[in-house]
């Protein structure tokens, strides 16, 4: 196994649109792999960790008991955990659910919705299935977080200055462009 | 009344005329003090209270407060500074901020402010409330889950519009923006041109059919933090 320092990364209650902006780094992807192996990854498809990883990036809130799950076992082998993206900070979409009970998002969804076609009215019910939390939550709401990167996705240019600054144990000091909510 | 009063910011010293507030007298001389409720056109609020800074020692509203002779102004703190970051923070867990798709993200004051301060996530539980969205007027949308009570919006319909549009009910953490009608806001008599409509810090009074009218980019905030202007124009002075 080399000596490169390790990445995972997820993608919880999100999009894949901050996995979309991670390969927007462009060329630099061919620094990055120079740099770090991939663990647990969407990227290379590893479904479980082989080993200590100095950074996790978590795409994606928490809205079920499975994203929960997968965030602690980030929390247990990365050194550095970092939420990238709105939905890892403060829920974003998903979390526009928030201010409706569960019990009217799942009728919506699954009974009364204008495209459902559901006779039996039976919700998903499957034990294969994770249960949805009464609400989404942020990452830092669950586990201990420890940089966030910011928009919706976050800017190519946010995730690299970041990772190549956490790499190189430098302090995350992004100039004011690459700060972006949106 | 041609004297002028002189005071000191941060050691800088500012010269004001007698009545301008610490926040008028600071704007004039470059001296950017951040703020979210105070308003050019309007007469001050005191609502949000980001412009605390201290005088003699002693915390104090900027846009209220009158400058004295001799006063001793700090603004920019590490203390001051942390105390507005985390009003800001506050204002962003208490309301329903979505900015990935609000229409006033890049000239929203209140993210602005956020970048300004480099703020990356706030450090309270987010409280996600129930706020009610009214869609009533033809041409105006007002979407409650983004106030954050600044009162500009009171003020400028009364002060500027001669009219009474809105007005707060409720108290503490259910004061509420609401309209001066029976039911909701197409009962009113607020017109889309109306300065009401303008000065809305943030996306919770929006003109209907503009919004992403301006691309990514060329937003009010996009290249330069919120206060720039206020800073280049003391630069220029040589201030």
């Amino acid at each position: 196994m080399s000596s490169k320092p390790r990445i995972a990364t997820c993608s919880l209650a999100g999009c894949f649109g901050c996995h979309m902006s991670i390969l927007d780094i462009d060329e630099r992807i061919l620094q990055l792999i120079e740099l770090v192996d991939f663990d647990k990854s969407p990227i290379d498809d590893l479904k479980h960790f082989t080993g200590r990883c100095a950074i996790g990036l978590v795409e994606g809130g928490c809205c079920n008991e499975e994203n929960v799950h997968v965030l602690q076992e980030f929390r247990r082998h990365c050194d550095i955990l970092v939420s990238v993206g709105e939905c890892a900070i403060c829920g974003g979409i998903p979390a526009m659910r928030n201010n409706i009970p569960l019990k009217e998002c799942m009728d919506e969804a699954y009974r009364n919705g204008p495209t459902v076609y559901n006779p039996s009215g039976v919700l998903p019910n499957d034990t294969a299935l994770p249960l949805v939390l009464d609400r989404v939550y942020p990452c830092h709401e669950v586990v201990k977080i420890d940089y966030h990167i910011q928009g919706c996705p976050p800017p190519a240019d946010a995730i690299w200055q970041t990772l190549v600054a956490l790499l190189n144990n430098r302090p995350v000091e992004l100039p004011y462009e690459v700060l972006k909510y949106d | 009344m041609s004297e002028t009063i002189g005071f000191t910011i941060d050691g800088r010293p500012v010269r004001a005329r007698p009545g301008q507030t610490i926040l008028e007298a600071a704007d004039a001389a470059g001296i950017y003090i951040p703020r979210l409720c105070a308003h050019r056109e309007l007469h001050p609020f005191g609502a949000c209270r980001v412009c605390t800074v201290k005088v003699n020692g002693r915390p104090q509203a900027a846009c209220t407060m009158p400058a004295a002779e001799g006063m001793v102004v700090e603004s920019n703190t590490p203390e001051l500074t942390e105390h507005r970051r985390r009003l800001i923070e506050m204002l962003f867990v208490e309301g329903n901020h979505y900015c990935m798709f609000c229409e006033k993200s890049g000239n929203c004051e209140l993210q602005a402010l956020a970048y300004r301060f480099g703020i990356t996530a706030p450090r309270y539980p987010y409280l996600f409330p129930n706020r009610d969205v009214d869609a009533s007027h033809p041409d105006v949308l007002l979407d409650r889950n983004r106030c954050v009570l600044c009162a500009r919006c009171v003020r400028a319909s009364q002060q500027l519009d001669g009219k009474n549009v809105f007005q707060f009910v409720g108290r503490g953490a259910n004061k509420t923006l609401w309209v001066n009608a029976e039911r909701e806001l197409a009962d009113t008599n607020l017109d889309v041109r109306d300065r009401a409509v303008d000065v809305c810090p943030v996306g919770c009074i929006l003109r209907k059919r503009q919004g992403y009218t301006i691309p990514i980019g060329r937003r009010r905030y996009d290249h330069e933090p919120i206060g720039s202007d206020i800073e280049r124009a003391g630069a220029a002075r040589g201030a």
